[in-house]
């Protein structure tokens, strides 16, 4: 981390001695994006805490990325109603048109494709999630499309 | 005249925000005169986006599909007109509209406000009753008939299990300890459940309100909603209702001028679906990796930071103000004898109609899925019904008069779970279903318990192998085996259940199973390594699938029938997906 700068976590008050813990991580991956291990020693030094039980907690849930992403995150939703959909063809779509595997970053760092377990909008299935915002009903033809505008709008797609 | 525009998840990723960008626009704009609302979700996710428009005197039209070009004759016709455009409308309080069906069957306690107020505006709430349950109990200064109150109305936790949650308040009420939690369970994890994040994004304050009227019956003067990451709109929409309340005194210090002290605080979860177990989520709260631990004690006894503490479901917490309001003999009239009241499922799959359905207990699974959600998309053949998720199981098509109650669901291998009801025609394989399940509960598995550590992950890689085409002989015996054992030898219930997907798919469906492990075919022509790609007469010869075939199997002139040698074909799929002409069929 070139401009790393410290977090104070002590500024950051939560109930509860070790309660903190989940969202002083939370807290740092949203600032840089995912968990860089001088966060991890950050956190252990102000709060006590060892560091092999901060690192526990944090390779435990899902949430927490230790290499850093893209600009921009998508989120191919592999939930029930997506997979009976054809989530996985809209996974292979989306492999490769950024030409990366699940779970990787596209060389210029613009793109991060995660999988993930369900987005809650099983009627909508197959969804995906850009940053924000949802895209459902999709079709693998549909990707290129999608990608475009969400680069260019940053917003929604109106599909009918 | 006042447009109202569902801004659920589901309406905004099918394009509502536009709609109201461009409402907000055209209101200024010298047009018909209206005023401008937001909503929450209506619960058919199926036609968003959604307007519904409210004239003076209270009566509702609902248009589905909404486009920005449909706007202007909306607003010219009805609007300005008084003339609603019939051949749009979904639904209205006079009986026009397409989708009558569909609310008509409903009966709605938990999604009572859900696309009729502004969750982000707590006048809207009020205006509705808000908070008169929560002031009648602290009027009523009587925590214990409260509770007595909530065991009459049989109400039973609406996140799986079914205890009955007056019971659970009481156990904690009575259980030693100064300090006493509340807890909102919100970490739906379920893949095919999402009743709880409309209801959160549609109303929070009602889950608000039924925290408060849990804490003062158990004693607690601090709750806390464990909700899920993956649910933005909802965590920002219940951040926006907490200080709310806690501005108008809903929550806070001396609520409503009594001697009772409420605290809600948020906490997101890190995507962890084990946390849905109580003990699990206490951990997570407490700032631990979340693992499950051995009960007794029990959280009534001895929860989070070892205090007295009730976790309960969002759909439980919404349901309690509407009983405390109207009785709990208005709430156990409706269901059958030991489930009642109603449930919301989230219906999704190949079902016509998908979306929020909330319906008495006691229907049956027919009912719902043909007559209220207009059966089976493009006219397939209903083969299943998938309950519970991960820990429930398959339902087939033969048993749909089962009736929705706790008792009946778990009689056919499923469980009712939170409301999750995927909805499955003949292509879908049943083998594969399975695979998926166990895929996930594979993954979410926290590993403390070698059975379920160990043995899901067994489990997986022979269903994986029987989809892929090298299923054995003994196969299904192991699975079987496999499946009891991790069912008995683990310690909570992501274990307890994992192999219910696999147990009830091999009852109903084992032909299935038999069929990819001794004939190498998947009946529903799923799974992709058992089928066999051939080249139709609709081939017109334009090379492209020899191209992109990795193997050469594929050969032909141009403007010739190509032909595909069937010992070279890798089953990769490439030359299927980049025909344009259909011609390349998979059986």
């Amino acid at each position: 981390m070139s401009d790393h700068k410290k977090i104070d976590f002590r500024t950051l008050q939560y109930t509860g001695q070790e309660g903190r813990l989940i969202p002083l991580l939370q807290q740092a991956q949203a600032q840089d994006g995912y968990i860089a291990r001088e966060r991890l020693v950050e956190i252990s030094e102000q709060t006590g805490a060892p560091l092999a039980q901060i690192y526990g907690v944090a390779t435990f849930y899902a949430q927490f990325r230790f290499q850093p992403v893209g600009k921009h995150i998508c989120r191919v939703c592999h939930g029930t109603a997506c997979h009976v959909a054809g989530a996985k063809a809209i996974s292979e779509a989306l492999e490769s048109h950024f030409g990366i595997h699940d779970g990787e970053t596209t060389p210029d760092r613009e793109f991060t494709l995660e999988t993930v377990s369900c987005l809650g909008c099983c009627s909508l299935a197959p969804v995906i999630m850009i940053d924000g915002a949802t895209y459902g009903n999709l079709s693998p033809t549909d990707i290129k499309k999608v990608i475009k505008q969400h680069r260019q709008a940053g917003e929604e797609v109106v599909k009918t | 005249m006042k447009l109202l525009v569902g801004l659920g998840t589901c309406g905004i990723a099918a394009g509502s925000e536009a709609i109201y960008r461009s409402l907000a626009a055209r209101a200024g704009n010298g047009g018909p005169r209206f005023e401008l609302g937001k909503t929450g979700c209506l619960g058919m996710c199926y036609i968003e986006p959604l307007v519904e428009v409210l004239d003076d005197r209270g009566a509702v039209w609902q248009y589905g599909r909404v486009t920005e070009d449909k706007l202007d004759r909306i607003l010219e016709e009805h609007v300005a007109g008084g003339r609603p455009v019939a051949e749009w409308l979904v639904w209205s309080d006079d009986g026009q509209g397409s989708e009558g069906a569909y609310l008509s069957r409903q009966n709605r306690i938990v999604l009572r406000n859900c696309g009729r107020i502004d969750p982000e505006v707590l006048a809207d709430y009020l205006a509705v009753g808000g908070y008169e349950a929560l002031r009648k109990v602290l009027q009523d200064k009587d925590p214990d008939g409260l509770i007595n109150v909530v065991v009459e109305s049989g109400l039973r936790g609406r996140g799986g299990a079914g205890f009955l949650t007056g019971m659970k308040w009481r156990f904690t009420r009575l259980a030693a300890g100064e300090r006493k939690y509340i807890i909102c369970n919100a970490d739906e994890g379920d893949p095919g459940a999402f009743m709880d994040r409309s209801v959160l994004e549609s109303d929070p304050h009602s889950v608000l309100e039924g925290m408060a009227v849990a804490g003062y019956a158990i004693g607690a003067d601090h709750g806390y909603i464990y909700a899920r990451a993956e649910y933005p709109k909802a965590i920002e929409r219940l951040n926006i209702a907490i200080a709310q309340a806690e501005a108008q005194g809903f929550l806070g210090d001396r609520i409503l001028g009594s001697d009772f002290n409420f605290h809600i605080r948020l906490k997101e979860g890190a995507g962890a679906f084990v946390c849905g177990e109580e003990t699990a989520l206490i951990g997570s709260i407490e700032g631990h990796r979340g693992m499950p631990r051995v009960r007794p004690p029990f959280p009534a006894t001895k929860g989070l930071w070892g205090c007295p503490t009730s976790i309960n479901n969002v759909e439980t917490f919404a349901n309690v103000p509407w009983i405390i309001t109207h009785g709990a003999a208005a709430f156990n009239c409706l269901g059958t004898a030991n489930s009642k009241g109603t449930k919301v499922f989230a219906m999704a799959g190949k079902v016509r109609r998908g979306g929020l359905v909330e319906v008495p207990m006691g229907i049956s699974i027919r009912e719902i899925v043909f007559e209220i959600c207009g059966g089976i998309a493009g006219d397939r053949k209903f083969k299943a019904v998938q309950m519970g998720g991960p820990s429930g199981g398959c339902i087939p098509a033969e048993l749909h008069d089962t009736v929705i109650d706790y008792e009946s669901i778990n009689k056919t291998g499923a469980i009712m779970g939170s409301g999750g009801l995927v909805v499955m025609d003949e292509t879908t394989c049943m083998v594969d279903i399975a695979r998926f399940f166990l895929d996930f509960t594979q993954r979410e598995s926290c590993g403390k318990c070698t059975f379920c550590r160990v043995g899901t992950k067994r489990m997986l890689e022979i269903l994986t192998r029987i989809c892929e085409g090298e299923g054995r002989d003994g196969d299904i015996e192991l699975l079987e085996q496999l499946a009891h054992l991790v069912k008995n030898n683990s310690l909570c219930g992501l274990g307890q259940t994992a192999p219910n997907p696999v147990l009830t798919t091999l009852k109903y469906f084992r032909s299935e199973y038999e069929a990819h492990i001794t004939n190498k075919k998947c009946p529903a022509h799923h799974c992709q390594k058992l089928l066999t790609y051939t080249i139709t007469e609709a081939c017109t010869g334009c090379l492209a699938c020899g191209r992109v075939c990795p193997t050469g199997a594929i050969t032909g002139e141009k403007k010739q029938l190509h032909h595909l040698d069937q010992s070279k074909c890798i089953q990769c799929d490439e030359c299927h997906k980049t025909c344009r002409f259909h011609a390349i069929v998979r059986l």
